[in-house]
């Protein structure tokens, strides 16, 4: 398991080691603040989708150890998310123009929805906090499913002329929400919403 | 190849010139996909010669051209242009061509000549973003200008980049440059001019007609129904910080061009 964990880990590194790369080598063209913005946000999105495939692999496999990978892919999905909140604000942005920004522009807001709604995932992900919530814990990660969806959006309505691959992403998204809803009636795709279990 | 030319000063900026790297590995150029750097990769499978064009419409002179016929009895010259794109980005570019109403004029529009319209090649085979199944641009590509304004003494057509032929991924081997406009109503690798007497449609129009209107003019005071049309990042931009600048209406060629829309209402006709 230990070792799989490291594998997971370094994996998930890569994104930032190979954008560390093209920096370091020039690679990004003319406009590399939008190239970083843009990569760190799909890692991200990556990232999420991989946290969401998790439990299917369980059910699939019969195998329940994917489940220890959950928070560390989780918590690195919310990584990519913050680098590339910050990396927009300070290389996209240069912090002028917020209030129009985050108030006028619908892809911006439904990804600052979206990064809203995994912070508290990521601050309840620790034990201490996981007793603290308690049975609330479950409903309130369910916040990952409409965040999924957002972020998606997010992507979808920056597309100018080819929405070929966000139509694959989405797909993808579709799978991996149909089946919880398949498995587990669709009230469970509902967060914030107590249940007996 | 190297290209004859002399540099027009009266209609060249003294800006820093975006490296030729630069303008030839970033661009927009759907034909061959949607990515920054696909017509730097794909559009060298693009043949150009022999280019013809199909002149038609409201004119003396309708037929097909070759594009050497076309520009044999014009005199090349250089002009630096700013090129504002519609994505809040810029880049100043050495542009070698000629000027579109030198050409037009000899194809003696009429006086039903309203519109000039134009055509990207539409080939399929040679052009990979014209096959994608999940494109949303009815091929070709089309833009259009009205008379006034392809007359304008800024109106180009570019057939050299740096002094050299133009690369095919910025629009070979001929290609419109109307620098007060936002970049995507240069339409580039032209093969139809037709002179219309109604307005024609172009294609972003066709696509979203609320984000992108037929004039398209350069104009920080209309957003963009997504962003900000404000201020724009000069590229080459650096790593850690964006190279932001303000956005200037008519892309700063208010002195040639706004004369043309006195008395329009330029937040209805974007």
């Amino acid at each position: 398991m230990t070792g799989l964990k490291v594998l997971v880990f370094v994996l998930a590194l890569l994104p930032l080691g190979l954008l560390f790369l093209d920096i370091k080598n020039g690679a990004l063209g003319p406009d590399p603040g939008q190239a970083i913005t843009e990569s760190l946000g799909l890692a991200a999105f990556q990232l999420l989708l991989i946290t969401l495939l998790i439990s299917p692999l369980k059910k699939l496999t019969g195998w329940a150890g994917w489940v220890r990978l959950r928070r560390m892919l989780g918590l690195f999905s919310f990584f990519y998310a913050s680098l590339h909140v910050l990396v927009f604000l300070q290389l996209i942005l240069g912090w002028g123009d917020l209030w129009a920004t985050f108030t006028k522009r619908p892809y911006i807001i439904v990804g600052a929805l979206a990064f809203l709604m995994l912070i508290p995932l990521a601050v309840t992900s620790f034990r201490s906090a996981m007793k603290k919530v308690g049975r609330w814990w479950k409903p309130l990660h369910r916040l990952i499913y409409p965040a999924g969806v957002l972020v998606w959006l997010h992507f979808l309505w920056q597309a100018r002329a080819d929405i070929g691959e966000m139509v694959a992403y989405g797909l993808v998204l579709l799978v991996l929400l149909g089946l919880r809803g398949h498995w587990n009636g669709w009230g469970d795709l509902i967060p914030l919403r107590k249940t007996a279990r | 190849a190297p290209l004859d030319y002399q540099l027009a000063p009266e209609f060249s900026t003294n800006e820093k010139k975006a490296p030729y790297q630069a303008i030839t590995t970033y661009n927009n150029f759907y034909e061959f996909g949607t990515n920054k750097g696909d017509p730097a990769r794909y559009a060298g499978g693009m043949s150009v010669e022999p280019w013809t064009i199909e002149v038609d419409g409201e004119c003396g002179k309708p037929g097909t051209y070759s594009v050497e016929d076309l520009l044999r009895p014009s005199q090349y010259e250089e002009r630096i242009y700013r090129l504002r794109c519609v994505e809040a980005w810029s880049m100043v570019i050495p542009w070698v061509g000629v000027p579109l109403a030198e050409i037009l004029k000899r194809l003696e529009p009429n006086s039903k000549a309203k519109y000039v319209y134009f055509e990207t090649l539409k080939d399929p085979e040679q052009m990979p973003g014209q096959r994608s199944f999940f494109s949303v641009i009815d091929w070709p590509y089309r833009e259009g200008l009205r008379m006034d304004e392809a007359m304008n003494e800024l109106s180009f057509l570019a057939v050299g980049l740096y002094g050299k032929t133009l690369p095919n991924q910025n629009g070979a081997p001929i290609r419109l440059v109307v620098p007060w406009k936002y970049g995507f109503k240069s339409i580039k690798s032209i093969v139809r001019i037709r002179f219309m007497e109604q307005q024609p449609k172009t294609s972003w129009e066709m696509i979203a007609p609320e984000e992108y209107g037929f004039y398209s003019n350069v104009n920080p005071e209309v957003d963009h129904p997504r962003w900000s049309q404000k201020r724009e990042r000069r590229l080459p931009s650096g790593v850690l910080q964006p190279n932001w600048i303000d956005t200037v209406k008519f892309n700063g060629y208010a002195d040639q061009v706004a004369h043309l829309y006195k008395g329009m209402d330029l937040q209805r006709y974007f």
